[in-house]
């Protein structure tokens, strides 16, 4: 790595209200949507064996209500990665990038 | 130029390998006149990854060239790569024929493929961009003691690596075999000797881009199949599973593989049981177990790891995800009408027929859909999705052999050895393609080694490794402050020889008392069985005779299946361990092995304590966060 880096003072960085802020708002995001994924993730095999009749009833023509399930997980990954990309395009990268100009400079100077 | 004269030359001897395997293709899966189709379409396609690795040997300088591409891959081009490095052989064919088989469970079992990478995306991808250069062992080393955790990190990426290589060889070399009818060493050595070709000279430039070229072509195959297959329902969902779950050849499979309890239902209901769960997976726990290696399995393949530093920055990274998510989810939404798509016009009988594992459920059906055995497009179809195949074998080990590769080159030789001095990087470069040639070679001879043996295991354990040993210590050193050089230490140890240790009391292996004692059940119910055939001949009714004498073939054939597996343990009395029985049920041990880890990694780090893992949080936690001093070297 680049010596350069050692000028950079991390400490304040992270004492940085608008880095704090970063933090605290992506350590929500991204853990409660992991959350999410992984509790309607388990629902398809945990349903699949402990809701069989539940599974069984057909919906749409012959299609049942776990196959519908299971198509619907691709729905819901799909989704759960176009959100996060998107509020970390629109929101994310513009604090972070705001940040690392800033410290970029002041570490310059 | 001398030296790209004789990489032209050693790239051209690498296809001619290759294709000189071809020719002898078997009758079995081509007709005779036909094979100059498959000649032709296995020529097309490795001739144009040798181009691709002609012109990228030109690319690769520096260290940097040859592991991340220089980092100058977009986030669309890795998409793909990361698809083509993703969907292997298993995946690919292996889902199709559960579903083929099984139904439900099969369209089930590959849901979880996907969502692993939502794991990948949140929790790993940019951080490590951020971070990392070429190896996983880098993100380790940045914050912990770089000696102790880059020695650890090489093992566990060494070990899953080796792993999921033996069972591509292996796996590979069956399929190629199946597909083409080559001898299983030498399509071992064809799959090594072209793979090792494009990493050799060509580095992460070449392997990316073959397996982006894998990618697009198994997607274009897929859809055209799909095309076909579903334009006679006007695009229907409802009307194709109808017509699926009202055809013969899938209630007589329901039927079968329900056994007794099947007498007192319809066909239609037999026909719809094919749609729902517990054909395949028996054990529930199993499943969740397997989910759960898979989901944070994925985010501690080394080899998918490595493919986020091929990217310029985070924002790459994350488009990389979003691409892969797409291709990966629509290939297994295509999975759904080729597996069902198989099951109702080959025929489950006929799938097993070929590959008692389903394998060959996606390649046949290409065949049918193409006009059958007898017509060229059918043939050309065949051909094609085979080709697919073997490329895609070749692309999976290619990524695998460069990721086991630059954990010794880089982390082991550079990083241990050298202790992190500066080394020219001619001589990395020189370190690394030596090191390729050792992992290639051993990966050749593992695979011929291993012939014949059950590797489903090895995939099994390799997901259970990264997601056990891996995927904590790389988590915790991203997120947790108190995370230090203990932790990761003794995480990647515990992890490691857990998942390993509970596999190998696991149901996965052979147990000589419990083959000998079903061989036994199917010998000792024959006369009875003999005796009910005999009376269905004797009766003279036309319709139980046929029934009589197709049973008779099927008695024949479990018979002389239950003498080979009794003959296979002759003499064993325990299996590789020196257990009569499994230990644990659980096939895949991740529902043990990956909290064990965490609390390894957890423990350790209270345990222990080390000033630099400490210092280096604030600088770790701000760089993953934003991105600061990351390197954004594009190199060209």
């Amino acid at each position: 790595m680049a010596p350069a880096n050692s000028s950079i003072d991390w400490a304040a960085v992270i004492a940085d209200p608008r880095f704090q802020k970063l933090h605290r708002r992506k350590t929500a995001f991204l853990w409660g949507l992991m959350a999410f994924s992984v509790v309607y993730y388990f629902a398809l095999p945990i349903g699949a064996a402990y809701f069989q009749e539940l599974f069984k009833i057909r919906v749409w023509g012959v299609l049942n209500v776990g196959l519908l399930f299971a198509l619907s997980e691709f729905v819901v990954a799909w989704g759960i990665a176009i959100y996060y990309s998107h509020v970390a395009n629109t929101e994310f990268d513009r604090i972070a990038s705001e940040i690392a100009a800033d410290f970029t400079k002041r570490a310059g100077s | 130029m001398t030296i790209n004269a004789v990489k032209g030359r050693a790239l051209a001897l690498g296809g001619a390998v290759a294709l000189m395997a071809v020719p002898a293709h078997a009758e079995t899966s081509a007709a005779g006149q036909y094979r100059w189709v498959t000649f032709a379409v296995f020529a097309a396609i490795i001739a144009l990854t040798m181009y691709i690795t002609y012109v990228a040997a030109k690319r690769v300088k520096s260290a940097s060239d040859f592991y991340t591409a220089g980092g100058g891959i977009s986030g669309m081009q890795n998409g793909w790569a990361i698809a083509g490095d993703y969907l292997s052989a298993a995946s690919f064919l292996g889902i199709a024929g559960l579903i083929s088989l099984y139904g439900y469970d099969g369209f089930m079992f590959s849901v979880g493929w996907l969502v692993a990478y939502i794991t990948v995306l949140l929790l790993i991808a940019e951080p490590c961009r951020n971070i990392g250069k070429y190896t996983l062992s880098d993100i380790l080393a940045y914050r912990n003691d770089p000696r102790k955790t880059r020695v650890v990190g090489a093992l566990s990426v060494i070990t899953v690596s080796t792993f999921y290589l033996t069972a591509q060889m292996v796996g590979g070399g069956v399929l190629v075999k199946t597909l083409i009818g080559i001898d299983y060493e030498v399509s071992v050595i064809a799959v090594g000797v072209l793979m090792l070709s494009y990493v050799l000279f060509g580095g992460m430039v070449a392997t990316t881009w073959v397996q982006v070229v894998k990618a697009v072509l198994l997607v274009a195959a897929s859809i055209i199949i799909v095309m076909l297959v579903w334009t006679p329902y006007g695009f229907s969902l409802p009307a194709f599973m109808q017509d699926v779950v009202s055809d013969p050849k899938v209630q007589a499979r329901v039927a079968t593989l329900l056994g007794d309890p099947a007498k007192n239902m319809t066909a239609a209901e037999l026909g719809q049981r094919f749609l729902e769960p517990g054909l395949y997976f028996k054990a529930p726990i199993d499943q969740i177990s397997l989910g759960m290696a898979l989901v944070f399995g994925t985010a501690g393949l080394p080899h998918i790891l490595m493919r986020f530093f091929t990217v310029p920055t985070a924002q790459q990274a994350r488009k990389s995800v979003v691409w892969a998510m797409a291709i990966i989810g629509g290939f297994y939404v295509l999975t759904l009408f080729l597996g069902f798509g198989a099951a109702r016009f080959v025929g489950s009988a006929n799938i097993a027929a070929v590959d008692a594992g389903g394998n060959m459920a996606g390649p046949l059906l290409a065949q049918y859909i193409g006009g059958g055995a007898d017509s060229f497009f059918g043939n050309f179809m065949l051909a094609f999705v085979s080709a697919v195949a073997f490329a895609t074998i070749v692309a999976v080990v290619a990524g695998l052999v460069l990721a086991a590769a630059s954990a010794m080159a880089h982390d082991l030789w550079v990083g241990v050895v050298h202790g992190g001095e500066t080394v020219a990087p001619q001589q990395q470069v020189r370190a690394a393609r030596i090191a390729t040639v050792i992992v290639g070679a051993i990966a050749i001879l593992i695979g011929i080694a291993a012939k014949g043996q059950n590797v489903a295991v090895l995939v099994a354990l390799a997901f259970a490794v990264a997601a056990s040993a891996n995927f904590p210590c790389v988590l915790l050193t991203l997120y947790w402050k108190r995370c230090n050089t203990t932790g990761v230490v003794s995480g990647m140890i515990v992890g490691t020889l857990l998942a390993v240790g509970l596999t190998l009391v696991s149901p996965n292996l052979t147990y000589p008392k419990a083959v000998r004692a079903a061989a036994h059940k199917v010998l000792d119910a024959e006369p009875a069985k003999r005796e009910a055939i005999a009376a269905a001949v004797a009766s003279g009714d036309a319709a139980k005779a046929a029934k009589a004498a197709k049973d008779a073939a099927a008695l024949d054939k479990a018979i002389s299946k239950a003498k080979a597996d009794m003959a296979k343990v002759e003499g064993q009395e325990t299996s590789f361990v020196g257990l009569e029985k499994p230990l644990i049920e659980l096939k895949n041990p991740g529902l043990y092995s990956i909290p064990l880890g965490f609390l390894a990694v957890i423990l350790g780090s209270l345990l222990g304590r080390d000033k630099r893992s400490e210092d280096m949080w604030d600088e770790v936690y701000v760089r993953q966060n934003t991105g600061l001093l990351a390197s954004r070297s594009t190199a060209h």
